[in-house]
Formats: C-alpha cells, structure tokens, sequence
C-alpha cells in the first residue's frame, strides 16, 4: 500500500527529532526568561513556607510575652516582636499559609465559575450570552475592592468571606476571557471538523474548545492569585478580612500602624513578605505570558 | 463503473438572515446558495467550480448538515439527510466525510496525530486502543507518511503532510462519500499534484466517491469525471468534464476557461472578457443572475430566470441562449464562440 504515495514532500524529517508537545515547548519559553524564573522560586519558596512552615517555627504564634513586647530585631526575635510580644517572623511563616491559600482557592473559584459561565456564553451564544455578559459588565463596572468590601459586609468579616468575596469579584475576568477564546476557537476550522467526523459537542467541548482556551487562563490567574494576595490582605488591613488572633500579614499591618515609628519592624517585614509573594507571582505571570501567547511562537 | 446516484440533491437552498438595527431586525437575506439541484454517481468525482462567494463551499457544508439548509432536499445512499434527527446524522456522518481547505487550521495544534487520527474511530465506537492505534497507523502508511509520525504534533508537519493527515482522518472511518472543500488551494502546485494524485488512487482503492469543491478549472480538470459550474448561489452548468471543457456552453464558464493559462506561447485564444464584480448575494439580479455581467445579454435575460435544463445527453446550462425558440440564435452564436476550438 505503501507504493500509493511516495514521500516527497517529507522536508521536515530531518529537523525535527523530537516530538515537542505544546506543554513542554511553554516550558522551554519560560524558562529562557530568568526574570520569570526568578519569579518562580520566589513562588515555590512561598509555596514551600505555606506547606512546611509551621512545622519549621514551632513558637507559639500566639504566646503573648508582655516582657518582650516591640523588641527589635535580635539573635532570638530574628524580625523583632510585636506589641503583644509575640515573634513577628514565626506569625510572617504561619501568614504565608494564609495568603497562599486565600490566593489558590479563591482564584481557583473563580476559574472554575467563570470557566463554565464563560464557556456556556460563547459556545451556546443568543440569550445566554446576552444575560451572562450584561451581568459581567455590571460587575466589571464596580471597582473591584468596593465591591469586594460589600460582599463582606454582607456576608460578614471572616477570612473565609474575604476568600469568597476575592473569588466572586473576579468570576467576571475570568468569564470575559474564556467567553472571547471561545467565541474565536468554535469558528476554528478543527472544530467544523470535529463536528464532521460526528462528535457531539460535549466532546467538543472538553477535548477541543476547553484545552485550547487554557493557556491565557493560567497566565491570567497567575496575575490573579497576586491580586487576591493584595486584596486578602487590603481587606484584612480594614478589619473585613481575617480576625485576630490570624497571623494575617494585612491584619499584622493594620495592627502596626499606631507603632509605625517607634517600631516600624513591626510593619516592614509583614510589607515585605506581601511584596515580595505579589511581586513573584507576577513576575511568573509575565513569563508564562511570553511563553504561551500565540502571537511570540513562529 | 456504475451509474447508481449516490447522492441527490434537489433544490437546496440556503438564505443567511441579514440583521440590522438595535433589535436585530431581519431585514434581508443573503441567498448564499439558491435553488441548487445536482446528483452524484456512485465512485465519480463530481468537481464544483466558481469564484469565492459562489455558494460552492456552502453547498458541501449542508450537505454534512454542517449547516442546515434553508430549503431543498439531500437525498444520501436512500436515506433523507435533512429529515435525519442530529443524532441519526452525527451516526450517518461516518459514510460523509470531509477533507477541509485549511490543512493548518483543521487540525487541533494541541493534539497529536495519534489522538488527532483516533477520535473519528472513538467518536463511532470502536472501543479497543490497540485497535484504534493499528488503524492509526495503517492508515499513516496508506497516506504516503509511516507509523512513527503518530506521536508527534501537526506544527511539525509541511503543509502538504498535513493534508495527507486531514485525508487520513476522513477515511478513517470507512466512508462511502468525502466532500472535499479546496482540499489543495493552500499547497504549492508542486505538492497539489502529489495530493491529487493520492486522492485520485484512493479513490480506486477504497471505491470512494467525491465532491471536489475548487475554484481552479485546471485542478478539477485533473480529478473531475463530471464538473458543475457554479455563480452567485445558482449551478449555471453541469457537464462531463470532457465535455465541459471542450465545448462549454454558458457564457460564465467559457469566461472561467478562457482566464485557464495555456502553457503554449503559440497559442492564442479568443479571451472573453468579464467585466465588473459578482453581483452582492445579499441584492441579486433580477432575472439570469449573470445578465449584468454576461456579454451576449439579451432582453429577457432581465426578467426570467433561467432553469438548468438538458441540452445534450449530461450536459445541462441554465441560460436563454439555448432555448428552442432561438434554436438559429444557438447555431449562430456557437459559429462565433468555439471557433477557438
């Protein structure tokens, strides 16, 4: 059978030896970017904090020593106490776990509710598509924190009400963006052919329009984890979000404010450590943009 | 070969609503395909033809109910396609299959040509991986390309190959008819004629049956038992390709072969000329929807359209020059026309 059809216009065969999926070819991208890089460890160091931090500092996060209270850095406060006396980098170790949850989960949240909106809008289109996009540019018409301090006062101050007001303001985004990569992916020429070979669309749906629309998903939720740290932390800062005794880093703020100058410790290294997750969030974020934007590959 | 149609399609119609306005208020239709009617013989290959807009690749798309059609009946191996539940036709789909313009945008960049090859398969049952990868494989050979290529992804792939691959998919399944939409206006000439050599071979060997949509004559030359002309959403002619090229009837198509390079500096041609552009579906002509454009018009070319009727044996136009009332007119205006030979 072979015979039917002689390879002449196998050009390729040579260059290409390996078999490059699209994965694996982002990855290579990213990692070309040591800026991005660099963001990622800041990353996993954060993740890693989060994950085996209290195990590492044991101390009492919240053993108020009024003995110690607003000690300066030293051999045995390494970031100094608070007011309460309690060991600022034990309460920094322990908020990582707070922020890196608020930051996952909430974004998580949001992806998952604006996926299945976003997709429901741009693959079904007409009616659908009219009332979940209205609902998205009525949302996207608040600012986001105002409408975020909202839900919380209705909802009641919590963490987990921070969490859930984070997740809930940014289900727009998250829809916005799905819905338009849809709307561009089902008009795809696969997609006529995935209906030509006779696919339902359920099936069209995960296997094709879903995975396709993943990639400005992930970077766009990168950058969004960032912002859900900044927002948890803004909200705990306003006494919406985590309650006391939570070593919060926006609440550790919040409660520094009124030693600011005579022990500004207490402040700077809570500041610090948000800055530092947020910038590494979004330092990755932009090289997972370089690395998966359609427009940067040949 | 036999003459039994495998297809029929009677006037199959297709209007896109034109919305305007804050309420979306339809206030026309563009008649993309209009009233089009043609059969296709089981093992021919029946090659559609005309400029870009004229409905042809609208046509094959209803014809999967792609799109479903306005109008018109689509009469597929005894069975009424168009009367078909969306789940009848997505089982019947396995016996059509198509073969798309675009080799880099019909295949999912994501997926392998593994996965790409199987999904036809997994989509109409066949449960066994192991199954579903020896056909795979097979079938990458039965192309022109070989087994290992299934692990790898259609960006490593030239154009040319990445077609064989979208044909690949179509026969996956076995069909008894592959439409294929301008299955090689994307290619080099050089890979066009590899491509249509494999089709033409596939053909014999697996008793396939095409509609080959195109807008180049000399291509569906090449591959066509029978070739249909087609203008602004109406088939104008419909011809065995010999015929057809020999002696084509409707002024459109003597237009259309008349702009065919001759690859002889020798030869020269009586050109006919068109003047302007086709007409906007949305606004068509009254009457023949050629008159404004067509140079031998005639008054009633204005005000009555013209049906496709048989003038020879196979050989139907639809155009007022062949009436019977005006049979001296035809003796006259072919004296003038095909002098050319």
């Amino acid at each position: 059978m072979s015979e039917l059809a002689p390879k002449v216009d196998g050009v390729v065969e040579a260059e290409v030896t390996k078999n490059v999926g699209p994965w694996r070819e982002a990855w290579r991208g990213f990692r070309k970017s040591k800026v991005a890089v660099v963001g990622m460890f800041i990353v996993i160091f954060f993740i890693l904090l989060a994950v085996f931090g209290p195990s590492i500092a044991k101390e009492g996060i919240n053993d108020q020593v009024m003995a110690d209270r607003l000690q300066p850095p030293s051999s045995e406060h390494w970031l100094g106490t608070d007011d309460f006396g309690r060991d600022i980098l034990s309460r920094i170790i322990h908020g990582a776990r707070i922020s890196i949850w608020v930051g996952f989960s909430s974004v998580i949240g949001s992806v998952v509710v604006g996926s299945i909106l976003g997709i429901v809008a741009g693959y079904y289109g007409r009616w659908v598509d009219v009332v979940i996009s209205r609902v998205f540019d009525i949302m996207l018409a608040f600012p986001s924190i105002l409408l975020a301090i909202a839900i919380v006062a209705v909802l009641g101050p919590s963490l987990q009400n921070a969490l859930i007001a984070i997740a809930i303001i940014n289900v727009p985004n998250f829809g916005r963006l799905i819905r338009s990569k849809v709307l561009s992916i089902k008009e795809d020429e696969y997609i006529t052919a995935a209906k030509g070979i006779g696919m339902r669309d359920v099936r069209i749906l995960f296997a094709h329009i879903l995975p396709n629309s993943m990639a400005p998903v992930i970077v766009q939720g990168t950058l969004a984890i960032a912002t859900a740290i900044l927002e948890a932390a803004a909200l705990g800062f306003l006494g919406l979000g985590a309650q006391a005794p939570m070593p919060e880093w926006g609440k550790m703020l919040a409660d520094s404010k009124n030693y600011m100058q005579s022990a500004p410790w207490t402040m700077i290294f809570p500041g610090i450590a948000i800055m530092l997750t947020v910038l590494g969030f979004n330092l990755m974020g932009d090289g997972l943009r370089d690395a998966m934007d359609p427009r940067m590959k040949n | 070969m036999t003459t039994k149609p495998l297809l029929k399609v009677k006037g199959l119609k297709k209007y896109f609503p034109v919305k305007k306005g804050l309420l979306a208020k339809t206030v026309g239709y563009v008649k993309a395909v209009d009233d089009v009617s043609f059969h296709v013989n089981e093992g021919e290959t029946l090659g559609i033809v005309g400029e870009s807009g004229c409905g042809k690749s609208t046509t094959g798309r209803m014809l999967m109910r792609l799109l479903d059609p306005t109008e018109g009946t689509v009469e597929f191996d005894g069975k009424e396609l168009t009367a078909l539940s969306s789940e009848e036709m997505r089982k019947t789909r396995r016996d059509i299959q198509m073969v798309f313009q675009d080799p880099y945008a019909s295949l999912n960049p994501r997926h392998t040509i593994e996965r790409i090859l199987s999904e036809p398969l997994l989509v109409h049952g066949v449960k066994s991986a192991k199954e579903r990868k020896e056909k795979v494989h097979q079938f990458l050979e039965i192309v022109g390309l070989s087994a290992y290529h299934a692990k790898r992804y259609p960006h490593q792939f030239s154009g040319g190959q990445r077609q064989r691959i979208g044909i690949a998919r179509a026969l996956m399944t076995n069909p008894k008819l592959i439409i294929a939409d301008e299955p090689v206006s994307a290619l080099d000439v050089s890979i066009q004629a590899q491509v249509l050599n494999l089709m033409q071979d596939l053909q014999q060997e697996f008793n396939l049956t095409y509609i080959f949509i195109a807008h180049d004559l000399g291509v569906v030359r090449h591959i066509s038992d029978r070739v249909g002309v087609m203008y602004l959403g109406k088939m104008v002619e419909v011809a065995e390709s010999e015929a057809l090229y020999a002696k084509p009837l409707h002024p459109y198509t003597q237009a259309l072969l008349s702009a065919v390079p001759v690859p002889d500096p020798n030869f020269s041609k009586e050109e006919v000329f068109l003047e302007g552009d086709m007409p906007n579906p949305a606004n068509p002509p009254t009457g023949c929807t050629f008159h404004t454009r067509c140079p031998f018009k005639m008054d009633i070319c204005s005000q009555v359209v013209p049906q496709l009727t048989e003038l020879e044996e196979g050989h139907s136009v639809a155009c007022h020059l062949y009436n019977e009332t005006s049979d001296n007119d035809i003796k006259k205006m072919e004296g003038s026309l095909y002098a050319k030979g």
